[in-house]
């Protein structure tokens, strides 16, 4: 009986190391999101998980509870690091109180990469796959731009929240892009011009968007450009302009390339939405932490994942592509 | 206080005065008089505040959260507190709107459900806090959760569109000597009007009051203090799922990510209205004029053009005032 | 006033071999209890000698595991203090069981509203505030408590007059028994005095009263009757007119058997 025993033990042992071996080559990779609940997060985590399945590589899934959660994303890092990640990509939901843990995880070798929101410093991870979140600002603005012509324009802008940078890029960029003098890329104020009559903040919410655009209208009901953070917030304000029967003739523009931002591009509410690829974020990243495990090569610097604007209107010299395409490669659902 | 003996041999008793209970005078005087303040502020900043069309605006602007207040004053009166009302009002958006357009149900039935699966919850806090004798914090803290995460799960993080008109009903407008009022903006306040007059003038109000002053005495002259709660939780339920409908007509969706932060919009709302935390205390009226000065301060504050941030530190600012107000005069009354 | 020999009240309530057990402590070990109708009688006795365990049990706080209570001859029994409210008997806790928040009317009818007459009483159950003000002010006013405005808080009053409401709402709604739990316990000397005054009042209009006091001086002074207490039993009934306090005392704590004393200082 204890022979026999003895030699069940044994070969279990033996049946866990060999696992434990082959476990061992195959490459471990942590994706951190912000929140699982957003969509474009969502879409993130398929495409990471995509691109593991495909290279063969183990892919350890976390997020924060809420946006703006960074403690939970500090444990998932140290909890990936136990579990055997080599690579970490991350969506910071707070991008100066991470870095202290990402310094910590990168000093025992972690490639440790952001996705879509850089961190402050920007230099605090090894990479940054991103939008060009004021590139994505400059199209929507010179598309606005060739739609209002020469007509003076009276600009409602719906921005984020005060101080957040992803927030300043679209603001700034779609204010260069329009021809405004505008701040760069660096900075995190909004920029201000004559010809914006009202700025809000909305929250990225819909219904916080709404509110917001009311007493804009409020104060001063002439307006034509709308620019909005993103898809919930353009579709806030459309419905404040709705009740003031203000919605024909203001060209709302936004950035995001959700499949219901697309389908307001589709409805008319949305006249030009900068498009950007969550999924080819993951993607890149993925294949990258392969590549690391594999070949010991890390990425740096900036990668831009690219941004596509999507209007069903063209405008003369600004290159766009129409609803269907954007509805091909849309994120969300 | 010493009571001379003089008191008690004293002038033969006043006849009965109009006005019952004592303090309601301070209790609201104060955030009326932040409104009116408010409001005097803002018409000398900005030409556009003081007009019949913006305070229809200001009005429809904080609906949804003045009905969660509702709720959440009747919660606060008893001395609990209700964290769950803002995503129990997007869960029942939720329910409402993919009930008529996915399911296809008649949108009268989908309102049905949406308010009963938000009284359901309600039912729930209810049972929590009465039979198992858990703090209110704790319980609606926990529903909270359960109700954001049933919201994202049943609507797959999309927002539902393409409503039928009649759950957009309330959002519509009618004329008053020219001014737009919206149908939201008579709901809100028939609710506050019966509230108000529950609370004031029957015998189940008042055992509220009671209740959250002294649940000890209650239970001594014989109130069912734990129905007067397990009803409490139930009904501020059944007004969250209004205000659903109410966050549906007006945005013309059903948003997932509605009322995030609408628990403590609401919380403040009350707390700005002079209802104590410590319950037993309090005019719902209040709440209302609370929501209002919330709503006021944000259309000013964008109508001169400031930035949001400084909304966040009035409001703040008022809180902290709020409440040391109604400390200090409730020591001066000893 | 105080019992004639030959014909005495008659007794309004009696309990006979009351026995209450908390584990394995005897609280109430076969006690009897008598109070008759119009007198006030003291219940006075040492920590642990039973005297809260029988006023719990005479109050509907509690059911005695065994032994009978009668309500004027009729053997009735308490579920809940509810059920020795709707039997007329009234019960002025320590703590007073009122909402400080709330007015002096609105305490005084807790639990009791009146609703308007018609259909705004039972429809939209409106509460009938005008009389609930002018009864609470004849209830007071009969008692000779002399307090300005029913519509001020209970929580601006003193102590006393807090007392006196307590007191008074008991004595309005009571139809035998008013029971007070220490009424004096956190008074000082004048608002104890008003107190006690209010006490006598209130038997004065024939309520019987049971006082659970341990401040002697304020026994001596109202009570008829003293039931003392002692190991979970009565001891003995004394008449406070013929025996002195340091005597009761002795009695209480066991240093002087009941047998030992003149036969007049015992009351029946």
């Amino acid at each position: 009986m204890l022979k026999f025993a003895s030699s069940l033990l044994a070969a279990t042992l033996l049946a866990a190391a060999a696992s434990v071996a082959v476990g061992a080559d195959q490459p471990v990779i942590g994706l951190i999101t912000k929140t699982d609940t957003n969509p474009f997060f969502v879409k993130m985590k398929e495409g990471a998980t995509e691109m593991a399945k495909s290279r063969g590589a183990r892919l350890l899934t976390a997020a924060g509870k809420q946006d703006g959660d960074n403690a939970a994303q500090v444990t998932a890092i140290e909890n990936m690091m136990t579990a055997g990640a080599k690579t970490i990509l991350i969506t910071a939901n707070d991008s100066k109180a991470i870095v202290p843990a990402i310094l910590k995880a990168r000093a025992k070798g972690v490639m440790v990469i952001a996705l879509d929101s850089p961190t402050d410093p920007r230099d605090a991870t090894d990479a940054l796959f991103a939008t060009d979140n004021y590139k994505a600002g400059v199209l929507i603005g010179e598309y606005a731009k060739a739609a209002i012509g020469s007509k003076p324009a009276h600009i409602i802008t719906l921005d984020l929240f005060p101080g957040h940078p992803v927030g300043a890029q679209r603001h700034n960029g779609f204010m260069k892009g329009f021809g405004l003098a505008a701040p760069d890329a660096t900075i995190n104020e909004l920029g201000k011009a004559p010809e914006i009559i009202c700025a809000a903040d909305s929250y990225g919410d819909q219904a916080k968007a709404q509110t917001a655009m009311e007493n804009c209208l409020q104060k001063n009901p002439d307006v034509n450009i709308v620019y909005t953070i993103n898809e919930p917030a353009a579709a806030g304000a459309y419905k404040a302009l709705q009740r003031a029967g203000k919605e024909k003739g203001v060209i709302i523009v936004s950035v995001d390339g959700g499949c219901a931002g697309i389908r307001n591009v589709k409805a008319g509410i949305i006249a030009a939405t900068s498009q950007q690829y969550p999924l080819k974020m993951a993607a890149l990243g993925v294949a990258a932490g392969v590549d690391y495990a594999t070949k010991g090569t890390k990425v740096s610097g900036y990668t831009d994942t690219g941004v596509t604007l999507i209007a069903d209107k063209a405008m003369p010299g600004v290159e766009s592509k129409d609803s269907k395409v954007g509805q091909s490669l849309c994120w969300g659902n | 206080m010493s009571a001379r003996a003089s008191n008690v041999k004293a002038d033969k008793p006043n006849a009965p005065g109009p006005h019952w209970p004592a303090g309601l005078s301070v209790a609201v005087l104060g955030p009326v008089i932040a409104l009116v303040l408010a409001c005097a502020f803002f018409t000398t900043q900005s030409d556009r505040f003081l007009s019949g069309s913006n305070f229809s605006l200001i009005l429809q602007q904080e609906a949804v959260v003045g009905v969660i207040a509702i709720g959440q004053t009747l919660v606060i009166l008893t001395g609990g507190i209700d964290l769950s009302c803002g995503m129990l009002m997007a869960l029942g958006g939720i329910i409402m709107t993919r009930f008529t357009t996915t399911l296809g149900m008649p949108p009268l039935l989908a309102i049905g459900c949406g308010i009963g699966a938000t009284t359901l919850f309600g039912l729930v806090n209810g049972l929590l806090v009465t039979r198992i004798r858990l703090p209110s914090f704790i319980v609606t803290l926990g529903t909270m959760n359960i109700a954001f995460a049933a919201t994202q799960l049943y609507s797959g993080a999309q927002t539902v569109t393409d409503l039928p008109p009649m759950l957009t009903r309330l959002g519509d407008t009618f004329s008053i000597g020219g001014t737009e009022f919206a149908w939201s903006t008579v709901a809100m306040l028939a609710l506050y009007g019966a509230a108000w007059f529950i609370l004031r003038e029957t015998a189940a109000g008042r055992h509220v009051y009671a209740v959250g002053n002294s649940p000890e005495a209650t239970r001594l002259v014989g109130i069912p203090t734990q129905r007067v709660l397990l009803v409490v939780y139930v009904v501020a339920g059944a007004l969250y799922g209004v205000a659903s409908l109410l966050s549906v007509a007006r945005t013309g969706v059903g948003d997932p990510n509605a009322g995030q932060t609408d628990n403590l919009d609401a919380i403040t709302a009350v707390v700005l209205g002079g209802t104590s935390l410590f319950g037993g205390r309090g005019v719902v009226v209040g709440s209302l004029v609370g929501a209002l000065v919330v709503g006021v301060f944000r259309n000013g504050l964008t109508l001169m053009g400031v930035s949001s941030i400084y909304q966040v530190l009035v409001t703040g600012v008022l809180v902290i005032l709020a409440v040391a107000a109604d400390q200090l005069s409730r020591r001066g009354a000893r | 006033m105080s019992a004639v020999p030959h014909t005495q009240p008659r007794i309004v309530m009696k309990a006979t071999a009351l026995v209450k057990r908390y584990g394995q402590v005897v609280a109430l070990d076969g006690t009897d209890f008598e109070l008759r109708a119009g007198e006030i009688l003291a219940v006075i006795g040492d920590n642990g000698a039973g005297k809260s365990s029988l006023i719990k049990a005479l109050s509907g706080a509690t059911t005695p595991d065994s032994g009978s209570i009668e309500l004027d001859g009729v053997v009735t029994r308490f579920r809940s203090p509810i059920d020795a409210r709707r039997a007329g008997i009234e019960t002025v806790y320590q703590d007073l069981a009122v909402a400080p928040a709330m007015t002096i009317a609105e305490n005084l009818f807790l639990g009791r509203e009146m609703r308007r007459p018609g259909w705004r009483g039972s429809v939209l159950r409106m509460l009938d505030k005008r009389r609930m003000i002018e009864e609470s002010v004849a209830r007071l006013a009969e008692l000779k408590v002399g307090i300005r405005s029913m519509s001020q808080a209970l929580e601006t009053l003193s102590g006393g007059q807090r007392q006196c409401v307590a007191v008074a709402r008991a004595a309005a709604f009571a139809k035998h028994v008013v029971i007070m739990d220490e009424p004096t316990a956190a008074l000082g000397v004048k608002e104890g005095g008003m107190v006690l005054e209010l006490i006598r009042r209130v038997r004065d209009r024939g309520l019987a009263v049971v006082l659970i006091s341990h401040n002697m001086p304020h026994v001596f002074e109202v009570a008829d009757r003293i039931h003392v207490a002692r190991l979970g039993k009565r001891a003995t009934v004394l008449n406070p007119k013929k025996i002195g306090m340091s005597d009761t005392v002795a009695v209480m704590t066991g240093a002087l058997r009941p047998e030992d004393l003149p036969a007049d200082a015992l009351a029946h």
